[in-house]
């Protein structure tokens, strides 16, 4: 697993006896007869791209998605085992290197599952298949009469190993889609927990993350960050800088000052000097974090309808209205962005960075330095988890930028917290207005909702433009308008559309392209305040129908998959038999990601102290449907980490600006949950053994705010539509 | 020049006059069991042991260390084999990306070395001051628990 840290180019076509498998039949041939391809691996359709065997006994697994803590290294890992009928332990796995493996975009809602696991299967038994040919000419035995038992296949009283088959070989060939996938009954690996592959080094401290490598020679870099976002610099004494303990460069380019020096904290505390000692001419147009919502709704934008079924009149109905906010909140990364860049002697920079799109990042790196994007290669390499689009591509892009000056020694940036904190892309602040009309039954005859929301993607995606740097340049690189996202996946109007079956159902977006502060894709996207918003207002529905949240959502909900987890939680919980207590309440939700991933409710029970409006979370349960299971206590780690991570959200988080900054710059000015405010978490999956794959590192977060609030509101009247959920705000609901 | 044992070796190190433990441990020594968070001792992911006690090292300037014996993540490992908290945090598979995990160990091994049998509350209260992002605090107590259990 290390082997990717090295700074030293691999060759493993040099390897003797690797069996590569490429370019040999134009693939156009092949389609013409082959079966529909997984399409990461339509897209990457070599197979030496995925899987490279060696005539040691070693097997390498490449993929293009990247380990974020979410477990998919070690996933892929199984099932590549399972197709290849191979011990785990003969892999080696590497991931996200531009230069070595397969292109499979960003590393983002919940695709892995559903994008490179069936790809990793078809290589895996294509590869598989080609070996079973091989030994069948080379044993002169029937194929059908051949099996394998890691590695080493027989039949007719003879064996050959793959290792041995591919002594000599240079194979070349692209992916049919024929071979047949393995039986499930030959599972060894999959639906098994296997232990992630990455936990022992991060637990023993061996060197993983990137913050953890250093390169003989290296230099360490920082950017004197303006301050303010729209800073523009007019005057900088950089000889006094130059001057400064440990300082070997400065590097200027418009508004951009980047620091090289001897240590990390050296190169911080130049940065921050030249920070505090230059003239800005720094703007005050930002519309502080209590104005946006009302400067989201002056904006002019267009109404987009997503949904229009039905009518939306109401005569003769009991109309509902409310409204639900939901501030910027942070990625919130334990520990800030970091990347390595070095310029090596043969004209190649290799960057190590812990992004989600190696791929993107590589573009975007060359186009930023003014190289061509075949001379940078991308090594992906562990972070702290990013929940989504952090700093990590600002870090890379920075670092190489430094790295170019630095002489040809590696670079190694890490931003300070302060810096995170203030210049990350947030998750939009988003507004949703809610209507609905009930009949004399209660029953919800007529359903709308209005999405108001900044942008949820500003990813390079191979522009160099949409760095954080690029606005200081000079000249500036002027940032593309960004665009909403549409079906299937959306962006702003992310479980924006309930799946529950209304009669008359209207849904909208009003999508703002400004940015008043940065932003982008935050885990979930707009998945987060959407699902609050349907769900709290459903919630919210039920008491005014006098109806049981639980059976009330029956009535709307067809898909017998969600139905199950929903009364699955419902169970657990304990919903029928619970017995109400002074100052507590309880709740429940259901959502399935993107209306195509996994499905999941939650349920929970919560405390309210009326003295000063603290709430107290005291137990949670979440029954979800992934699919068939990978790596059940993977999945299980992911959906009570999505809770704990929303809880934090719901009751703490909100990025604080005034008119000119973002006043957020540490722990303590944007708090998160700690462990005495974790209840405990009881998660049950349900497996669906032959269905497909489905993504659940961001099924579980957008049930719990609306959960949260029908708890509050049962345990002192308080409505709360306002994210977070803060004593001060819940105290005032009183 | 400062003297001190690291993970029991006597080592020497040159560093510059305001250098914290933090940027001497990785930047000088390459101790990967080390991870800058915050600066500010808010998060806990660089905390160290110094003479068998908790220490946020990034607010520890390196110099105070000087004749004392500081423990890092490596320096808790058995034969070269993880200690019992360390294997405990591999069963419970008590991480997701794993960038706490170090600081986390340490701080929980201070409290395992004060309280061999802390009660689940007594476990929370200790581990308050490190903060995890991807939600695995239920874990880290599971896995503490584990290893109570262990020793």
């Amino acid at each position: 697993m290390n082997e990717h840290l090295k700074f030293t180019r691999r060759n493993f076509l040099a390897t003797s006896g690797a069996l590569s498998l490429s370019f040999a039949i134009p693939s156009a041939v092949l389609s013409q007869s082959a079966k529909k391809l997984p399409r990461n691996l339509e897209l990457n359709n070599n197979l030496d791209s995925w899987i490279r065997i060696s005539s040691d006994g070693k097997v390498t697994l490449l993929i293009g998605k990247v380990e974020l803590g979410q477990g998919t290294v070690t996933s892929a890992g199984q099932i590549a085992a399972d197709e290849l009928q191979i011990d785990f332990n003969r892999l080696n796995i590497i991931s996200g290197d531009t230069f070595e493996g397969p292109d499979e975009g960003t590393t983002a809602g919940s695709g892995s599952a559903p994008g490179c696991l069936p790809a990793v299967h078809q290589a895996a038994a294509e590869v598989r298949h080609i070996l079973f040919k091989m030994a069948s000419e080379k044993l002169n035995v029937d194929i059908k009469a051949l099996s394998v038992s890691d590695g080493i296949i027989s039949g007719g009283g003879k064996s050959i190993s793959y290792w041995d088959l591919v002594e000599g070989l240079d194979l070349s060939l692209e992916a049919t889609g024929e071979a047949e996938l393995i039986s499930p009954s030959l599972h060894r690996y999959i639906g098994k927990s296997v232990p992630r592959v990455d936990i022992p080094a991060k637990v023993t401290g061996q060197p993983i993350f990137v913050q953890e490598i250093f390169p003989e020679g290296v230099v360490y870099g920082a950017i004197a960050r303006p301050p303010t976002y729209d800073a523009k610099l007019i005057s900088v004494d950089l000889d006094a800088a130059e001057k400064l303990p440990g300082v070997i460069k400065i590097v200027r380019n418009g508004s951009l000052l980047g620091v090289i020096a001897e240590s990390q904290e050296q190169a911080w505390a130049a940065a921050k000097h030249l920070t505090n000692n230059s003239n800005w001419e720094v703007k005050k147009s930002l519309p502080t974090h209590d104005g946006i919502y009302k400067w989201m709704e002056n904006y002019k934008s267009e109404e987009k309808i997503l949904v229009e079924e039905g009518s939306q009149d109401s005569s003769n109905l009991k109309v509902l209205e409310a409204t639900y906010y939901r501030p910027y909140q942070m990625h919130g990364s334990i520990g800030p962005s970091a990347a390595i860049a070095h310029l090596g002697s043969d004209g190649i920079m290799t960057v190590h960075t812990h992004t989600q799109q190696p791929f993107g990042d590589a573009s975007a790196v060359a186009e930023f330095i003014g190289m061509d994007k075949e001379k940078v290669r991308v090594i992906h390499t562990h972070g702290s988890g990013c929940y989504g689009h952090n700093m990590a591509d600002d870090a890379a892009i920075d670092a190489a930028w430094l790295a170019s000056h630095s002489d040809g020694a590696p670079l190694k940036l890490q931003y300070s917290r302060e810096e995170e904190h203030r210049f990350e892309p947030y998750g939009s602040a988003m507004m949703i207005k809610t209507k609905a009309g009930l009949d004399s039954k209660g029953d919800i005859t007529v359903w709308n909702n209005e999405i108001w929301s900044t942008p949820h993607s500003t990813r390079p995606s191979g522009q160099a433009r949409r760095a954080l740097s690029a606005r200081y340049i000079d000249p500036p690189m002027e940032m593309d308008e960004p665009k909403d996202g549409g079906p299937p996946n959306y962006a702003a109007a992310r479980n924006g559309i309930p799946l529950y079956e209304f009669t008359n159902k209207r849904v909208s977006t009003h999508f703002v392209p400004a940015m008043p502060l940065r932003v982008s894709a935050h885990r979930g996207l707009g998945a987060y305040a959407n699902g609050f918003a349907i769900e709290a207002f459903i919630n919210e529905l039920a008491v005014e129908a006098n109806a049981d949240p639980v059976e009330y959502r029956l009535r709307y909900l067809k898909d017998p998959r969600a139905r199950d987890v929903l009364t699955k939680t419902a169970e657990m919980f304990g919903w029928d038999d619970w017995k109400p207590e002074k100052n507590k309440g309880r709740g429940i939700a259901f959502a399935q990601y993107k209306n195509l991933q996994a499905y999941c409710a939650v349920a929970l029970e919560a405390q309210v102290t009326r003295r000063n409006g603290k709430v107290r979370v005291t137990r949670i349960v979440s029954a979800a449907d992934c699919g068939h299971l990978v790596s059940p206590d993977n999945c299980v780690n992911q959906i009570e980490g999505g809770i704990i991570q929303s809880l934090s959200w719901s009751l703490k988080e909100e990025v604080k600006f005034d008119d000119t900054a973002v006043l957020s710059s540490d722990w303590a000015s944007y708090p998160i949950l700690t462990f005495t405010e974790t209840p405990p978490i009881e998660v049950e999956l349900i497996n669906r053994p032959g269905e497909r794959y489905l993504g659940m590192a961001e099924a579980s977060q957008q049930q719990v705010a609306p959960a949260l609030a029908a708890a509050i509101f049962e345990a002192c009247g308080a409505r709360l539509r306002q994210l977070p959920f803060t004593p001060e705000r819940v105290k005032a609901a009183i | 020049m400062i003297n001190f044992k690291l993970n029991e070796k006597e080592v020497s190190v040159e560093a510059h006059e305001n250098a914290s433990l933090l940027s001497v441990l990785t930047e000088k020594l390459h101790m990967a069991g080390v991870k800058y968070g915050c600066g500010k001792s808010q998060c806990g992911a660089c905390m160290v042991m110094v003479d068998g006690d908790k220490v946020i090292s990034c607010a520890t300037p390196a110099k105070s260390v000087s004749g004392r014996s500081v423990t890092t993540l490596e320096g808790l490992l058995e034969n070269g084999k993880p200690n019992a908290l360390q294997q405990a945090f591999i069963e419970e598979q008590a991480a997701q990306c794993g960038y706490c995990t170090s600081g986390m160990i340490i701080t929980a091994q201070t409290i395992l070395d004060n309280n061999p049998n802390p009660t689940d509350a007594e476990i929370r209260a200790g581990m308050n001051g490190n903060l995890c992002r991807c939600g695995t605090q239920n874990r880290v107590v599971k896995a503490i628990l584990r290893a109570a259990k262990e020793l």
